[in-house]
């Protein structure tokens, strides 16, 4: 056998294409050029030249909620790396499996504030999994399988590799497979016996229980799992914003998103519940509002892959460290033969949780100013494009209401920023998610605010023929930052007003914008355009689609608990609280 | 406020200090004390850690610090099972009248004078905190000019190690 002698540049090609990565999102500069060389001529990865770096570490993102499967990003040093850092804070939030690679100046110049050098590794160090510098062209194939290993393993997260000029330019032997030797990572995925035992237990005897269903069982891919839970248990069922589409929500045990947008059943479930079957999920303050009054005549069965997030915010009363598809796998195995002779109780839990449901379905009101309402715009999007398609959000009004509105039926087709809430996911994470799956339809639901932020990846969309739907739900202002000026700062709008409307200054007019980027632009400003738009722009794939919709910046996101203060408080519409003792 | 000692066994690692260190400043832990050195393991380094809880619990500690890649261990060192050492130098003032004074404290408290000039003293002195902490009140009648203190060193009592069962 003879050990073929690379550059560490080729090195990285050859060892991403021998870890399985097939696509690549970057753009170079001079830290990372030797890299860039190599790659131009690898059949293996397809690399997606972006226009800025936000957009290629969103995009990353995107590629992997989408598919299941490791995102890679790429970028030079300094400005180029410092870039990345908004997707990688997202990604860690997210617990998003991402592999961003940095060029980092000769490792002789590092630390004499030469051009271009930032300390990335320092820098991202609060927001990665792990983070690795690397100096010597023989340490790169070990600590890639290292770093792909960290990032989709366990809880996944960011792992991001910083690797010298000089040690892509030397060349060293090329060994493969290296040895990978982390003592200090060893995820826990099988949970312990005794305590699916005891959960068993608590959810025999309890009368309310709800099965709080978070983002990890889609990492984790426990959809199925949890389907054959939640039918052997009965139980009601409610989905976070990172977990729409986890449980179907054609089903009749799913209440919806619980939290501060969340469904007035799906809340009051939570609050009145005596058991939280918590799977994947981490009591994030969205979710609970003020932590003292969530839930508290509660146990808590705590399903999670990160042990750190079992008691970080709730006590559990069983805790269960592992990856949820095997707890739920060896719960379901073990309900199984408890649940034979005897089933929990909850008929009357049932016939409180549809006296809900009927009393207080997700609805909106039509606006009286002429303009779309948003929440009919993106239910249609939702209708017409159906449960096969992929839909990303922005962050804002637009994205509760692409939650509640439109109709998730398998995971991987809800993309958003979920923990970090960064404007600006959607459309590079709709591009990811186009490129990594190319037969689905992938709709970019996006605010004018959002939009403004990251729309220069419509470029790159035209270029690489990755036809994306952008839908702008364009309400001319910063919609959520002014919903909560109307409701706690006496309507004072200070700083809100994009000038994006049809009736103000439409700066930028977004069709123009479309047209420039060689995107078909579309405008919708009366209800009876909206259907038409959407299906032409779902049969449009020879390019990216753009539809400006303008809507009315006077609509509101409800239901809302507000922030910091009890669930208790949740409030059906402005001034509208439910009644949940049945006295009307 | 509780005090509560840990013993973390780490890869020895660039940038392992930043992350101790980042991670309790940014998850809001306090640290007392921090000391770095060798174990007998080449590559592995053994940090000694007091930390003071207020609020979250101990457990959020030791488990986010389990999260660190290069930590391979966190140990709570319990203060009736473990050996606890400060390890201090004092320069205090003396003078022809004082001398005998200061010196008969360093007998008393089992320190060592390292360094003698005619108008000060460099004491040496270890033990566990609070006998550190005494002395220092019975040498600052003389003038303390100079003091240094390591972080707290602690070790398990008994013949176990706490690399024991981690390395294959």
């Amino acid at each position: 056998m003879t050990t073929e002698i690379l550059t560490g540049a080729q090195a990285i090609i050859r060892s991403l294409e021998l870890l399985g990565i097939e696509h690549i999102f970057g753009l170079p500069g001079g830290a990372i050029l030797p890299t860039y060389d190599p790659l131009m001529d690898s059949k293996k990865i397809r690399h997606i030249l972006v226009r800025h770096e936000q957009g290629a570490g969103h995009a990353a993102e995107g590629y992997a909620s989408a598919t299941g499967k490791l995102g890679v990003c790429i970028a030079t040093s300094g400005p180029g790396a410092t870039n990345l850092v908004t997707a990688i804070a997202d990604a860690h939030m997210d617990s998003v499996p991402l592999l961003a690679i940095t060029g980092q100046v000769g490792s002789t110049l590092i630390g004499t504030d030469a051009f271009q050098e930032a300390d990335i590794v320092g820098i991202t160090m609060p927001i990665t999994k792990h983070s690795f510098l690397v100096t010597k062209p023989e340490d790169i194939p070990e600590v890639l399988a290292s770093a792909v290993l960290i990032a989709t393993t366990g809880r996944p997260g960011p792992v991001l590799v910083d690797i010298t000029k000089d040690a892509q330019n030397k060349k060293a032997p090329f060994v493969w497979p290296p040895k990978v030797d982390l003592p200090g990572y060893k995820p826990v995925t099988k949970p312990h016996g005794k305590q699916i035992q005891a959960a068993a237990q608590l959810i025999l005897e309890s009368k309310r229980p709800v099965l709080y269903v978070g983002g990890g069982i889609i990492r984790s891919g426990a959809n199925k799992e949890l389907l054959a839970l939640a039918e052997l248990i009965g139980a009601p069922v409610v989905t976070t914003l990172m977990a729409r589409g986890a449980f179907p929500d054609s089903h009749h045990q799913n209440l919806g998103m619980p939290g501060m947008h969340g469904t007035v059943p799906a809340v009051t479930a939570l609050q009145k519940s005596d058991l939280l079957i918590t799977l994947g999920a981490r009591f994030d303050d969205r979710v609970t509002g003020d932590t003292k009054s969530f839930a508290v005549g509660a146990k808590v069965i705590h399903v999670d892959v990160d042990p750190a997030e079992i008691g970080k915010i709730r006590f559990a009363d069983v805790p269960i460290v592992g990856d949820a598809r095997e707890v739920i796998t060896e719960l379901n195995a073990e309900l199984k033969t408890v649940l034979a002779t005897k089933k929990p109780d909850i008929a009357e839990w049932w016939q409180f949780l549809d006296g809900l449901i009927e009393r207080y379905p997700l609805g909106y009101t039509h606006v009286e100013d002429g303009k779309l309402s948003p929440q009919h715009v993106i239910e249609r999007i939702g209708a017409l494009s159906g449960p096969e398609a992929i839909y990303a959000a922005g962050v804002g009004q637009h994205q509760m209401w692409s939650a509640q509105f439109i109709k998730y039926e398998r995971p991987n087709s809800w993309l958003n920023s979920g923990g970090a809430g960064t404007m600006g996911y959607s459309v590079p994470a709709a591009m990811g998610a186009k490129v990594g799956q190319p037969d689905r339809l992938v709709w970019a639901i996006d605010g004018d605010g959002c939009f403004q932020m990251t729309n220069q990846e419509l470029a790159t969309c035209t270029i690489n023929n990755i036809p994306i739907k952008v839908a702008i739900i364009n309400n001319s202002s910063l919609g959520m930052v002014r919903q909560w000026q109307t409701l706690f700062y006496n309507e004072r709008y200070s700083n809100t007003d994009l000038h994006t409307g049809t009736d103000a200054l439409m700066i930028p007019d977004f069709v123009k914008l479309a047209d420039a980027y060689g995107c078909l632009g579309i405008r919708v400003e009366k209800e009876e355009e909206i259907d038409a738009a959407i299906k032409l722009a779902i049969e449009t794939n020879d390019r990216p689609v753009v539809i400006d919709f303008i809507v009315s910046r006077d609509a509101m996101v409800w239901p809302m608990v507000s922030a910091g203060v009890s669930n208790d408080e949740v409030k059906y519409a402005r001034d509208a609280a439910p009644v949940w003792d049945g006295e009307e | 406020m509780s005090r509560h000692v840990l013993s973390l066994l780490v890869e020895d690692k660039p940038g392992l200090l930043t992350r101790v260190g980042g991670l309790f400043a940014r998850r809001g832990f306090n640290i007392e004390s921090l000391a770095v050195g060798i174990s007998e393991i080449p590559g592995l380094s053994r940090i000694t850690v007091v930390v003071g809880v207020e609020g979250a619990p101990l457990e959020q500690v030791t488990k986010q610090l389990n999260k660190l890649i290069n930590v391979i261990k966190v140990v709570e060192l319990e203060p009736e099972q473990a050996v606890q050492r400060d390890h201090m130098l004092i320069k205090v003032r003396t003078d022809a009248t004082t001398r005998g004074q200061v010196l008969e404290a360093v007998t008393l408290f089992r320190a060592r004078v390292i360094d003698v000039v005619s108008d000060a003293l460099i004491i040496e002195v270890t033990g566990d905190t609070a006998k550190c902490a005494a002395f220092i009140k019975v040498l600052e009648p003389f003038g303390i000019k100079e003091l240094v203190q390591s972080g707290v060193l602690a070790m398990g009592r008994g013949s176990k190690s706490i690399t024991e069962k981690v390395l294959k």
